[in-house]
């Protein structure tokens, strides 16, 4: 049951990426060119995004969860370098290839190389953070 | 380039009512990146089957979108393979060391008034328009 849920959830989450606009690039990369002709219109995604979170969270953090005892939340709460570094790489890919993790899985729905290749090189990067983190400690 | 913000509202409260109800029913934060990942590492646990499931619900969303409304999906990509690995490799392993992506920070982080989300998503924002500004006039 928990995990049908799951997948309607990632079909409903799928669905709001692509008519937000957010699965194509171009309109990302648009977004974020804050100084040059910029398309401001994908700031209401995450606006309409937060704005239901920021009403819904804190009724459902009151109870527990319908399929499990506790709720799964980040511990850390200090900042560190390791975030801003990584948001930062994080933004450099995001802002070069127009394209971040959810619409990536979306995009593979095109069959096409490039979502393909995109998706791949995201799992090659996570797997080069697994192999520095082991090196690391 | 600036089209109606119905579709873009429209479509974040999808995403917002998606997260929603994942912390509803799993308590969890929808982070996609971690996602993701969690679904390759933790193959032979069950109990992270949650993981596979809604990887496989954003793809089939997107079979299905494209079936019944082909129009969303028809957009070009330009970039280059080169770009595209690049920005892959960045997005995978930027997300991982920030511990999180446009989704888990941003979506789920800063309705929960997260300090670190906060700071990851101005973050992320900036240094995806410093690359975008660097693009188009360098």
């Amino acid at each position: 049951m928990k995990n049908l849920v799951s997948l309607t959830m990632g079909v409903l989450f799928s669905i709001g990426l692509s008519v937000s606009g957010m699965i194509n690039p171009e309109k990302v990369i648009g977004f974020l060119d804050l100084f040059g002709i910029w398309d401001y219109s994908l700031a209401f995604v995450m606006g309409g995004a937060v704005g239901v979170n920021l009403v819904i969270f804190p009724v459902i953090l009151k109870k527990r969860p319908v399929f499990s005892k506790v709720f799964h939340l980040p511990t850390k709460e200090k900042l560190d370098l390791n975030l801003v570094l990584g948001s930062i790489l994080f933004g450099i890919g995001w802002g070069l290839g127009g394209v971040c993790p959810g619409p990536g899985i979306v995009n593979l729905a095109r069959l096409d190389i490039q979502s393909v290749v995109f998706v791949l090189s995201m799992l090659i990067g996570m797997f080069l953070f697994s192999i520095y983190k082991r090196i690391k400690s | 380039m600036n089209g109606s913000i119905v579709m873009p509202l429209f479509g974040g409260v999808l995403i917002g009512l998606s997260s929603a109800l994942m912390m509803f029913f799993l308590g969890r934060i929808t982070g996609i990146s971690g996602i993701v990942f969690k679904s390759l590492s933790s193959l032979n646990d069950r109990r992270e089957d949650w993981t596979r499931a809604f990887i496989l619900g954003l793809f089939l969303g997107g079979l299905f979108l494209k079936q019944i409304y082909p129009a969303l999906f028809s957009f070009q990509i330009s970039t280059s393979l080169a770009k595209i690995i690049i920005a892959g490799l960045l997005v995978g392993f930027g997300t991982k060391l920030g511990s999180g992506c446009t989704s888990g920070h941003g979506v789920c982080g800063l309705p929960r008034l997260s300090k670190r989300s906060f700071v990851a998503t101005l973050t992320f924002m900036f240094s995806g328009i410093v690359t975008v500004a660097l693009m188009r006039y360098l």
